[in-house]
């Protein structure tokens, strides 16, 4: 089986792993360093679940093979999290009640985060269509979007949204 | 879901790509962004032996403003095409149409080149590309080749692009002024494919008489469709109602099919339709922009 040795950072942590070239990212997060808030749904980059910031941006880390991301920085929702705190996302996440099941809220708020570091303060149709990419079978949106539109209105002039990692999560040694 | 295996080959420039897929031509892959092209792959759509990753590939990366045209690297991202300044004010067509592409991650990751080589005949950027006359640059062992945009897709998800070359970049007109567009397509959700879209990019003369016209539709034949008779009846003429009503009348040859979200008969319709809107946005626009 063909393999690689990547050197990516992860979540702050920078690492180096070999990993066979067909790994995709997400299996990489998952199965190797044990980073299983990244979750996997339809594994055709049609559901979102799997989104992480690459560089900044969020992608899809199923259409993507581990071996790309040699020598990027990768966010996962383990790295939105601080020492003592959740993230702002996640806590308004936990009191607008906007997730169900849970399954496709790591990449909903990736996908958050995203939008409100180039917009702190988006509307309600703005935050639809940002995350038109990532879907709830609980169907549970509208919570969802109440939920980012608080963060939003809460930081509109403050700077408390942070968009890089903060946590490291718990990456297997 | 895993790909079939392959070898993974990562080339650091173009000289390396073109040497690398000269020796395995037939059996590899050329991987860009990978929105479309990695589903094939864990599908088992697609079994290449080789996967040539262009993404390090420095040659393939550039967007710039020369010689009065917009030059754009085959691995510019959807998203650049609406985010960076100068790809959204010079060639807004383009930053309309790269919107309507998927989602975000997908914009964030899916390549210009990647969307043309692929040539889904729904897709936006094909369209937009053949209504602004865009010349595409093909570098392959013989050197570089120029080809227009409406020369390049031959058929159902077929290009102009032999197994040794590939497509590095190309360049497309920009804004002046009287300078008009519209990129308008209807899908069952935002981000699916079009069922049926029309790109248009024009200029009226400052008597508001066109004076060159650009129009082609996604969605409804087997390739992106250029309307050459609805822009060869517009050239010349006034740019008012009547004349684009009587353009719709011209519209005619394409041939869609019809499937599980549209009908043949609905394709047609609402190509139609959306070449009046479509017209008249972009002469609304051109109107203002002289």
């Amino acid at each position: 089986m063909s393999t690689r040795t990547i050197t990516l950072t992860v979540n702050d942590q920078t690492l180096t792993r070999e990993v066979p070239v067909r790994k995709t990212l997400a299996d990489f997060l998952r199965e190797d360093l044990g980073l299983t808030g990244t979750h996997v749904g339809c594994e055709l980059g049609q559901c979102g679940a799997c989104t992480v910031l690459l560089n900044g941006d969020p992608v899809k880390s199923c259409l993507l093979f581990a071996v790309q991301a040699e020598g990027s920085q990768i966010v996962t929702v383990e790295g939105l999290a601080g020492k003592d705190a959740l993230h702002p996302l996640q806590q308004a996440f936990h009191d607008h009640h906007a997730l169900q099941c849970g399954f496709c809220t790591p990449g909903m708020l990736l996908a958050a985060v995203d939008l409100l570091s180039r917009n702190p303060a988006p509307k309600a149709d703005e935050i639809r269509r940002h995350l038109s990419g990532n879907l709830c079978r609980c169907t549970g949106y509208v919570n969802i979007v109440k939920a980012i539109e608080a963060v939003g209105a809460g930081a509109a002039g403050t700077d408390t949204v942070s968009t890089g990692a903060v946590g490291a999560g718990n990456i297997q040694k | 879901m895993k790909s079939a295996p392959f070898e993974y080959l990562v080339p650091a420039s173009l000289a390396e790509a073109l040497e690398t897929l000269a020796g395995h031509q037939d059996e590899t892959k050329v991987l860009a962004g990978g929105q479309s092209l990695v589903p094939l792959l864990k599908l088992r759509l697609a079994r290449p032996r080789y996967l040539l990753d262009i993404n390090r590939v420095p040659e393939l990366s550039y967007l710039e403003l020369k010689d009065g045209r917009l030059h754009l690297g085959a691995l510019t991202r959807h998203s650049a095409l609406g985010r960076e300044p100068s790809a959204r004010g010079s060639c807004p067509l383009l930053a309309e149409a790269a919107a309507r592409i998927g989602h975000t991650a997908i914009r964030n990751r899916g390549t210009v080149g990647g969307s043309l080589c692929h040539a889904d005949p729904a897709a936006e950027l094909p369209a937009a590309m053949i209504a602004l006359g865009a010349e595409l640059k093909i570098d392959g062992p013989g050197g570089t080749r120029l080809v227009p945009a409406a020369g390049f897709f031959q058929g159902f998800m077929t290009v102009d692009l032999q197994p040794d070359e590939i497509l590095a970049g190309l360049s497309v007109p920009v804004a002046g002024p009287g300078t008009g567009w519209s990129y308008l397509e209807v899908s069952r959700r935002h981000g699916d494919f079009a069922i049926a879209g029309v790109a248009v990019w024009l200029s009226l003369d400052d008597k508001g008489l066109f004076r060159q016209v650009g129009i082609a539709l996604a969605g409804v034949d087997d390739r992106p469709w250029k309307a050459r008779a609805c822009e060869d009846f517009l050239v010349g003429k006034e740019a008012k109602e009547e004349v684009i009503a009587a353009a719709r009348e011209q519209l005619a040859g394409f041939d869609p099919t019809g499937d599980i979200h549209a009908s043949r008969e609905y394709r047609e319709l609402m190509a139609g339709e959306l070449f009046v809107q479509a017209l008249r946005q972009a002469v609304e626009r051109a109107a203002n922009n002289l």
